[in-house]
C-alpha cells in the first residue's frame, strides 16, 4: 500500500512538473502576451494541481489535506484575477 | 562542504551583488533594490550561523533566527521610508535622480515643495 | 543526490539576483526582486528555519516586492533620462572591487567558522518549559528577547512617523495615497471581496498556530496588512486620514499593551516583561493580537506612504 501511494505520489508530481515546463515553454515561444498569459494560467494551475494531488498521500491528516487543496484554489483564484487583469492592460496597449 | 557552507557561499556572492548595485547602478530605486539584495545575503548569513548551530533537538539554532525575523521587517520600514523620500524628490525636484541640477523631466508637474 | 538540490537552487536565486542587479529597465528589476525573494523563501527552508521562510516571502518578497513596484510605477516618467545616465567605467571598476572585498569577506567568515559551533540551542531548549510554547523562535521572540520585539514595535512606529512627515505642510493629517477606483463589477473587485475573509481567518490562523507551529505575528500581520491593501487597491475601502484618532491608537496598541504587561511583570514579577509561568502563554497572546492588529495597520500605511489627499475629501 505504501509502495502504491509512493508510486501515486511520483507519478502525480512528475506530471504536474512537466505541465509547469510546458507552460514554460509556453511562455518562451508564444508570440505576444495574451497567448502567453493562456499558456501560463492554464499549463501551471493544472501543473499545481496535479502536484497537490501527488502530494495528499502525504499529509498529515484531514485538515492537512485541506489546506493543501485549500491552497490550490487559492492560487486558481489569484491567478485567474490576475490574468485577466494583465490581459485588458495588454489589449489596451496593444490597441494604443 | 555540506549544506549550510554552501548556503553561506550563496549568502556572501548575494552580498557582493548587492554591494556592487549599491555603488554602480545611478537610479535611487536600483540603489534601494540592490540595497535589499544586500540585506538579504547578510540574513542568509545568519541563518547559515543558525543552521550550524542546531542542537537540543532543533534544526537550527532559534535566537539568529529570531534576530534575522526582527532585520527583515526592519529593513522593510527602512525601505519604505527611503521610497517615500525618493518620492517625494521626484515630486519637489522633478526628477528622481541624485545629480545635482537635473533638469526636471518632460512630463512631470512641478508640485508646490 | 548529495548537493545537487542545493546547488540548483543557489545558481536559480544567484542567477535571479544577478539579473536584478543587470536588468536595464526597472520594472523588470523589481519583478526579478521580487521573484528573488519567493526563491529565497525556499533556501530558508533547506536552512530548517520555516519561520524565517514565512517572513521571507511574505516581507520581502511580496511587500517589498508591492512597495517598489508603486514607485517604479510612478517614477515612470523619469525612466527615459535616467536611463540614458550611465557611471562611468572607473566607478563600476570600483564597485566591483567593493564587491569582490565584500564576497571574499564573508565567504572567508562563512569557511572559517567555528567547528564544533558554539549554540545557544540548549539553553532555548532548557528555558523553553517556563514560556510553555512548543515552537522555539516564538519563546525567543516573546519571551527570551521580547525586549527587541517590544523596540522593534517603536521603530516600526517610528517609520511610519518619518513617512507621514514627508507630507507637504498643508496635507498633514490627510489620507495616503491616491482615490484608487475600480469597476465594481469587475474580476478585481470581485477579488477584494472573496479574499480578504479567507485572509483574515489565515491571518489569524498563523498566530494562533504559531504557539507551537511555524508562523509568528509578523507573518500575521503580514497577511493582514495584504488584506487590507487589496480592499484599498480595489476602491472598496478608503485609506483613512492619518488624524483619525482610531488609526493612531491602532498604531499605538501593540507596542502599549507589550509595555503595560512588560511593567506588569516589573511591578508583580521578577523583572521587566517576565512573565509568571502559570499565566505565560495567556499574557503572550494577550501581547500578540493587539500587536498583529498594529503590524498590520503600520505596514498598510507604510506601504500607502505620506498623505496625498486632505482630510475632508
Amino acid at each position: 500500500m505504501r509502495v502504491a501511494l509512493d508510486l501515486w505520489t511520483i507519478v502525480a508530481v512528475s506530471a504536474g512538473a512537466f505541465f509547469f515546463l510546458a507552460g514554460t515553454v509556453g511562455l518562451l515561444r508564444f508570440p505576444d502576451a495574451l497567448t502567453r498569459l493562456h499558456a501560463l494560467t492554464k499549463a501551471d494551475n493544472l501543473g499545481l494541481g496535479l502536484a497537490v494531488l501527488g502530494l495528499l498521500p502525504r499529509a498529515a491528516g484531514l485538515l492537512g489535506a485541506l489546506k493543501l487543496v485549500s491552497i490550490w484554489l487559492l492560487v486558481l483564484l489569484a491567478s485567474a484575477t490576475v490574468s485577466q487583469l494583465i490581459a485588458r492592460v495588454a489589449r489596451r496597449e496593444d490597441s494604443a | 562542504m555540506n549544506t549550510a557552507t554552501v548556503f553561506g557561499l550563496a549568502a556572501a556572492v548575494a552580498a557582493g551583488l548587492g554591494t556592487y548595485g549599491l555603488i554602480a547602478n545611478p537610479q535611487p530605486l536600483r540603489k534601494i533594490i540592490a540595497f535589499n539584495l544586500l540585506g538579504s545575503g547578510v540574513f542568509l548569513f545568519f541563518g547559515v550561523v543558525a543552521r550550524r548551530s542546531a542542537g537540543a533537538g532543533f534544526g537550527g539554532d532559534p535566537v539568529p533566527q529570531a534576530l534575522v525575523i526582527t532585520g527583515m521587517v526592519v529593513a522593510f520600514s527602512a525601505t519604505a521610508l527611503a521610497v517615500a523620500l525618493l518620492l517625494r524628490l521626484f515630486q519637489a525636484s522633478g526628477s528622481a535622480t541624485l545629480r545635482p541640477n537635473a533638469p526636471a523631466s518632460t512630463d512631470s508637474g512641478r508640485s508646490e515643495a | 543526490m548529495g548537493l545537487g538540490f542545493e546547488v540548483g537552487l543557489i545558481v536559480l536565486v544567484l542567477g535571479v539576483g544577478a539579473w536584478t542587479i543587470a536588468a536595464r529597465e526597472t520594472f523588470a528589476a523589481v519583478i526579478g526582486f521580487a521573484t528573488y525573494g519567493l526563491l529565497l523563501a525556499l533556501v530558508w527552508v533547506r536552512l530548517s528555519a520555516p519561520d524565517v521562510a514565512l517572513t521571507e516571502a511574505a516581507i520581502g518578497g511580496g511587500l517589498t516586492g508591492t512597495l517598489l513596484l508603486g514607485a517604479a510605477a510612478r517614477l515612470r516618467a523619469t525612466e527615459p533620462a535616467d536611463a540614458a545616465e550611465r557611471s562611468g567605467a572607473a566607478l563600476h571598476m570600483v564597485a566591483g572591487v567593493l564587491a569582490a572585498t565584500v564576497t571574499g569577506g564573508l565567504a572567508a567568515a562563512v569557511l572559517f567558522l567555528p567547528d564544533p559551533a558554539p549554540t545557544l540551542a540548549p539553553a532555548v531548549a532548557a528555558n523553553a518549559p517556563a514560556t510553555t510554547l512548543g515552537n522555539p523562535v516564538t519563546s525567543v521572540l516573546m519571551a527570551f528577547r521580547a525586549m527587541d520585539t517590544l523596540l522593534e514595535k517603536v521603530v516600526l512606529l517610528l517609520a511610519t512617523v518619518g513617512v507621514w512627515s514627508l507630507a507637504p505642510d498643508r496635507l498633514w493629517g490627510g489620507r495616503p495615497g491616491p482615490r484608487h477606483q475600480a469597476n465594481p463589477d469587475g474580476v478585481f473587485a470581485f477579488l477584494a471581496r472573496l479574499l480578504p475573509p479567507v485572509g483574515i481567518v489565515v491571518g489569524i490562523y498563523i498566530l494562533w498556530v504559531s504557539a507551537d507551529d511555524p508562523g509568528g505575528a509578523f507573518q500575521s500581520g503580514t497577511i493582514l496588512a495584504a488584506m487590507w491593501m487589496l480592499a484599498m487597491m480595489a476602491g472598496l475601502a478608503d485609506a483613512p486620514p492619518v488624524s483619525r484618532r482610531s488609526l493612531r491608537f491602532a498604531l499605538i496598541a501593540g507596542p502599549l499593551i507589550f509595555l503595560l504587561v512588560g511593567l506588569g511583570g516589573l511591578w508583580l514579577g521578577d523583572a521587566f516583561l517576565s512573565y509568571p509561568v502559570a499565566y505565560a502563554k495567556a499574557l503572550i497572546l494577550a501581547i500578540e493580537f493587539p500587536m498583529i492588529l498594529t503590524i498590520a495597520v503600520t505596514l498598510g500605511l507604510l506601504l500607502a506612504g505620506p498623505p496625498e489627499r486632505e482630510p475632508g475629501r
